[in-house]
């Protein structure tokens, strides 16, 4: 009789499903899996220990990098463990346009997910349907930062500045018309506000139309209904937060039970699945985007009717006014220590954590009173999912694989730091 | 029920849980940090994790740290570790967790006793996810988890040497990584760049600046 072995193939680092640079060691028995190593580090950078050899604020821009698809909400996690430990003040407007920002971001990682699981599963069209509404979103984040992707827009104290009065406008060239321009720039007359108001009006009816293409889908059913199943007990175990918990029935989101900036003064609901597999996972997600999108609403209501300041009125972390510098030597003197020298934050440590769109995501931050954090450590969301993969993977086919890792939303930016 | 009461209430069942363990307890910033010794650590673990009043069904993160340098003014090429008197170990991991009934997160610090060959516990039998937090900081400082199954590295290459994030290991590593057109092949050498430090570490006394 013929021995039967195991066959260990390798899957990535270069695959399209391998959302970046995964590398999976998948033993099989036929098309079986029997375990799933996955390695990763590939895109190791050494995050934590950049920002140890760096100010407070120069490591800002880092956490951008980190989830490269909701980069304001790392951010948030970042500035907040450094206002809890210094014990500043956010003015409220602040509050609210990180709240706002917040969930564009969660709405700009649910579209990429959406379309990039749809691509893994065969349905190429959602990944058109989904960038489409990205680039508005992505419009937003240029407008108040100047950077479509790596905002930088978040500060301790506060967000670095206003949200503007105008919206960038396209221009005519080659191959755009004046007509063509000036029906795209319709809805950009106004504010960013405004422009976010359209967005919001058309949302959920862009909404529908994915939920019209899979939710009901025979192919995209087959593919989710079933698979990577985790129990509750398990997804609590395995360290799983987010989605990938309430998919499985755990009703837990940060933004409810340990209420950070403004989330408390907002109503909205924490969408909970019931068999915990891919299908509950991806329906929890498409509702949490109809839900992102009433707190936006009510964000830019409140933002219209209260003006104020952005950013905390301290002169030790937060830059001085422009004007102010450029007139008194006060202020050029703090202007000019808080961007050489930086601002010591008092020795101690804490944890800040957020409502991430994969999971919680925290900042851990020990301080011996330097100007530089003594050690950072990044609590990311998709580092306990990934280390799960061997368990929702196990029983499964090779094609699964592709699903499980597409519900859990890898994202090796912030896995591998 | 606030925040405040909820620690309060932990922080007294923790008191009596583990009164011969705790080697200290302290809430700061409304954070509840406990101290156990490593020799405690796996007992005081399964507890938090199995007790009715404790049930801390998450394991958020565990994170290792390296207080070598803590509090010095300079920090880069590791001179500094001759300079200052260190009392107490090198290394600790510390755990966050999380309760998700009683809506509570603790934070538990472990101190290795052995600053050669630091040692603690594993804590995979009491949640599967401390399997890759500890390849983690086994990679990244070389602390030793007794009985964990797959004890690997993970985020570091294939076949790298030292512990990167340790305090001595200096920013720019040890090694750069060049094609060689003549061997036809990548070659390890090492580095060639000198570490600088942009801008100084400067510590300043408490409630400095604070008016």
């Amino acid at each position: 009789m013929a021995e039967i072995k195991n066959y260990t193939m390798n899957f990535g680092p270069q695959h399209p499903a391998a959302h970046g640079v995964l590398r999976l060691v998948l033993e099989l028995d036929g098309e079986v899996i029997e375990r799933a190593d996955p390695h990763i580090g590939l895109l190791h950078r050494a995050t934590e220990k950049l920002a140890e050899h760096k100010t407070y604020l120069q490591s800002v821009p880092y956490m951008d990098r980190l989830d490269y698809v909701s980069m304001m909400v790392n951010e948030h996690a970042y500035v907040m463990a450094i206002e809890k430990m210094a014990g500043i003040q956010v003015p409220l407007r602040a509050q609210y346009i990180r709240v706002m920002f917040d969930e564009i971001t969660r709405i700009l990682n649910h579209l990429l997910w959406l379309g990039a699981s749809g691509i893994d599963l065969g349905a190429m069209t959602m990944f058109f349907y989904t960038f489409r509404e990205r680039e508005d979103l992505f419009d937003v984040y240029e407008a108040v930062s100047g950077a479509r992707m790596h905002a930088a827009y978040y500060r301790p104290g506060g967000v670095y500045r206003d949200l503007p009065d105008t919206m960038p406008q396209y221009q005519p060239n080659k191959i755009r018309s004046a007509a063509d321009v000036k029906r795209m720039n319709e809805n950009r007359q106004g504010s960013v506000l405004d422009f976010l108001e359209d967005f919001t009006n058309r949302f959920p009816g862009y909404v529908d139309e994915y939920e019209t293409l899979l939710t009901d889908n025979r192919i995209w059913k087959q593919r989710t209904v079933g698979i990577g199943v985790v129990t509750p007990e398990r997804a609590m175990a395995m360290g799983f937060t987010g989605p990938m918990l309430r998919g499985s029935g755990v009703v837990w989101d940060l933004r409810k039970k340990q209420p950070y900036e403004v989330y408390d003064r907002i109503d909205f609901d924490i969408p909970v699945g019931v068999e915990g597999d891919c299908y509950d996972r991806y329906l929890v997600r498409v509702e949490e985007m109809r839900q992102s999108n009433r707190i936006i609403k009510q964000c830019i209501e409140w933002l219209r009717k209260n003006p104020g300041p952005v950013i905390a009125d301290s002169v030790k972390f937060a830059p001085p006014k422009r004007e102010a510098m450029k007139q008194n030597m006060e202020e050029l003197i703090h202007h000019f220590k808080l961007f050489t020298e930086g601002f010591q934050v008092p020795a101690g440590e804490a944890y800040a954590a957020v409502e991430h769109p994969k999971g919680e995501f925290g900042i851990y931050l020990v301080s011996d009173g330097a100007n530089k954090p003594y050690r950072m450590k990044i609590r990311a969301p998709g580092f306990p999912h990934l280390a799960g993969l061997d368990e929702m993977a196990r029983g499964h086919m090779i094609a699964d694989v592709v699903a499980i890792i597409g519900t859990q939303d890898i994202v090796f930016g912030e896995i591998d730091r | 029920m606030t925040m405040a009461t909820d620690l309060n209430i932990l922080s007294s069942n923790l008191t009596e849980a583990f009164a011969d363990k705790v080697v200290s307890l302290e809430e700061k910033l409304g954070e509840l940090t406990m101290v156990v010794k490593a020799a405690d650590l796996l007992g005081v673990l399964t507890r938090l994790r199995n007790d009715a009043e404790f049930s801390f069904e998450e394991l958020i993160d565990v994170c290792g740290i390296d207080y070598s340098t803590y509090g010095s003014e300079s920090s880069e090429d590791g001179k500094y570790l001759a300079d200052i008197e260190r009392s107490g170990p090198r290394f600790a991991a510390v755990y966050h967790l999380l309760s998700i009934t009683h809506n509570i997160r603790l934070r538990l610090r472990v101190f290795a006793e052995d600053d050669g060959m630091p040692m603690l516990d594993s804590a995979i039998p009491v949640w599967p996810s401390a399997n890759w937090y500890e390849r983690e900081a086994f990679d990244l400082y070389g602390i030793i988890f007794v009985g964990h199954p797959d004890l690997r590295r993970l985020l570091t290459d294939y076949g790298f040497v030292g512990n990167p994030f340790r305090k001595d290991f200096p920013l720019s590593g040890t090694v750069e990584m060049r094609y060689d057109a003549a061997q036809q092949r990548v070659v390890y050498e090492p580095v060639s760049i000198e570490p600088r430090e942009i801008t100084p570490r400067s510590l300043r006394e408490e409630n400095f600046g604070r008016h």
